[in-house]
């Protein structure tokens, strides 16, 4: 199996994902779709690590799984702040700044 | 694998290869201020609440100017052509150098917006964080005197990521201090005392579309790394001076990448969480922000466009001319339509952005000395307009809209002169800075042979020129409302901030020429 099909796999995942963040209503599923773009991101490393025979490509997908994790605190913290405040999580609902 | 392991029992095991300790001469100014940041985790938890704030304030303000001493320092024996630290994932040239001074002077004033607690009792920020907007427990937390001391490291860690950022060698070291600078702010944006729903959202917003930004870079990194085999500058810059390899990963990845930094930078049209956030987040973090960020990711953009892509420019730059007349555009647009001074000094932002990329993507070095100083101008600028702001209140907080800052001449005639200067600044009026750092810019433009983009960015400083000067004729020419705003008298530190901005804002407007040869001190290594 060529590791193409793994870039175009991840690719495709990687738009999936920007699709989701950009059609999605629900602030948690937003966020899950960006965790879904950093996760294509890291298939296309590990991919582009096995063509290239460079082991820095797995190094970086470490990297980037670190960063996630960091990521979902603070997100995780920011969208409870504002869910406990209004009881919903709708990214529509966020509304009061505008123009 | 067995001929391998034969093979491997034969021979002696091969001597350890000696791991020398990387020289810090070059980097200390990073570790103060990080190490700070973690010395300000621990006051956190370990010194009892009242005693928090003098301690933070105390430490940030002494690592802030302990990293400039090292960096002033450092610079009477730096070598002029920059050196290679961490095993050559960062940088240490001129340009960081000059960027790091700016972001240490910068920050040490917004800094002092930070830690004010005279204009807001208890100062900007909210008491407990985990407190419900609206309830009870929050209504009596607006006049408690204490204030959410974390947002001093979280200051902290945010500079030092700036700090990182500008000076990154490779990609992922770029990206790991993008996070480092983003993930502080978006915390610090949702912090603010009064209108705790609007900062919330401005936080959410900001980490949502923060986020987003940061996956496009991380893609972009990815396919980079797939077309060069590494993610260090100058390997992508050698792979694509000449190859046989897929010009797809090149473009698309450099796209994808620009798209992220570009974000961080509030280029229009990548600037749509800008005014939200610099209108709800607390005023001394939107100044912090507004100043700071715009240094460390032009920073950024500079050396990814001058090291990595400068052989392919040919194909890049007609893109990015593009979007420096959307953002100047969008910019002076918008700006004439807003009613809040806050979002106002925001579409200002964004149309400035538009400036620096024009100098940005003059790939020469006077582009590149111009663009500093036009960075080190403005933030100084932004700074001080924030610090204004703060100042202008009523009794549910700060009086933003521009209705409210009518007649404010015959309030406060000096705060009413004070911001005149800094929109006069921002306006790009000679004798100030502003119309310095436009000057090199355009003209390390036309150098360049970018005539008609210049001319498109002097039609957009003329029309943002108008909407500056409606502010003034509204303080100057108009009758106050009877429960119009209060100016509130600024304590030590604000004052401080303020007065510092204002004088490097007249400084650089009167007598430039030494932080244009600083700026000028020389290119990024490419190595």
């Amino acid at each position: 199996m060529t590791p193409t099909y793994y870039l175009l796999l991840s690719a495709l995942l990687f738009t999936i994902g920007a699709v989701g963040v950009l059609v999605r209503r629900n602030a948690i599923v937003v966020f899950m779709c960006i965790e879904l773009m950093l996760n294509a991101v890291n298939l296309t490393l590990v991919t582009f690590a096995r063509i290239n025979g460079d082991l820095s490509g797995q190094v970086m997908a470490f990297f980037v799984m670190v960063v996630a994790a960091a990521e979902v605190v603070v997100g995780l913290a920011i969208i409870m702040s504002i869910f406990r405040t209004r009881r919903t999580a709708s990214v529509d609902d966020s509304n009061l700044l505008k123009y | 694998m067995s001929t391998v392991l034969l093979l491997a029992q034969d021979q002696p095991l091969p001597p350890t290869p000696k791991v020398e300790a990387p020289p810090l001469t070059a980097i200390w100014p990073i570790l103060i201020v990080l190490g700070a940041a973690c010395v300000g985790v621990l006051f956190e938890a370990f010194l009892p609440r009242h005693q928090r704030w003098p301690a933070q304030v105390v430490l940030t303000l002494l690592a802030v100017v302990g990293a400039g001493l090292q960096l002033a320092f450092y610079l009477t024996d730096a070598p002029a052509a920059g050196e290679l630290a961490m095993f050559g994932t960062l940088a240490v040239d001129r340009p960081a150098l000059f960027l790091w001074g700016t972001l240490l002077a910068l920050s040490f004033g917004a800094v002092l917006l930070i830690a004010d607690r005279s204009v807001e009792p208890g100062g900007a920020f909210v008491a407990t964080a985990a407190i419900r907007p609206g309830t009870l427990q929050d209504r009596a937390q607006v006049t408690a005197t204490g204030m959410q001391t974390e947002v001093f490291p979280l200051t902290l860690f945010a500079l030092g990521g700036m700090m990182i950022f500008c000076s990154a060698n490779d990609l992922l070291t770029m990206f790991i201090a993008l996070e480092v600078l983003s993930l502080p702010l978006y915390l610090m944006c949702g912090l603010a005392r009064r209108r705790r729903l609007l900062s919330q959202e401005a936080a959410v917003k900001y980490f949502l579309l923060g986020a987003f930004a940061s996956a496009f870079f991380l893609y972009g990194l990815a396919l980079l790394y797939g077309y060069a085999g590494s993610v260090r500058l100058s390997d992508i810059a050698a792979a694509a001076a000449g190859t046989d390899r897929s010009d797809t990963l090149l473009f698309a990845g450099m796209a994808l990448l620009i798209v992220g930094l570009l974000f961080k930078a509030s280029v229009g049209p990548f600037h749509t969480w800008t005014p939200d956030v610099y209108q709800g987040a607390p005023t001394p973090v939107t100044a912090f922000m507004a100043a700071c960020t715009k240094v460390a990711a032009f920073g950024g953009i500079l050396r990814v466009l001058q090291v990595a892509f400068e052989a392919t420019s040919w194909e890049w730059r007609s893109v990015l001319w593009g979007v420096a007349i959307v953002s100047m555009i969008i910019g002076a647009v918008l700006g004439l339509t807003q009613t809040d001074v806050k979002r106002m000094i925001a579409y200002s932002s964004v149309a400035h952005a538009g400036f620096l990329l024009v100098g940005a993507i003059a790939l020469t070095e006077k582009g590149l000395s111009a663009t500093l100083f036009y960075l080190l101008t403005y933030g100084f600028t932004t700074l001080a307009a924030f610090g204004v702001i703060s100042l202008v209140r009523d009794s549910s907080g700060e009086a933003t809209h521009l209705s409210q800052w009518a007649g404010l001449a015959k309030r406060s005639p000096l705060v009413a002169g004070v911001f005149t200067f800094i929109l006069l600044a921002l306006a790009g009026i000679p004798l100030t800075s502003g119309f310095v750092g436009k000057f090199v810019v355009f003209e390390a433009a036309l150098a360049d042979g970018m005539a008609p983009l210049v001319v498109i960015a002097l039609v957009a400083s003329a029309v943002a020129a108008f909407f500056y000067l409606r502010v003034i004729v509204l303080m100057y020419f108009s009758e106050p409302a009877a429960d119009g705003p209060t100016v509130t008298v600024p304590g030590a530190f604000t004052t401080a901030a303020i007065t510092l901005s204002v004088v490097v804002t007249l400084l650089l407007g009167i007598a430039p020429a030494f932080a244009l040869d600083w700026a000028a001190g020389g290119v990024f290594a490419i190595r």
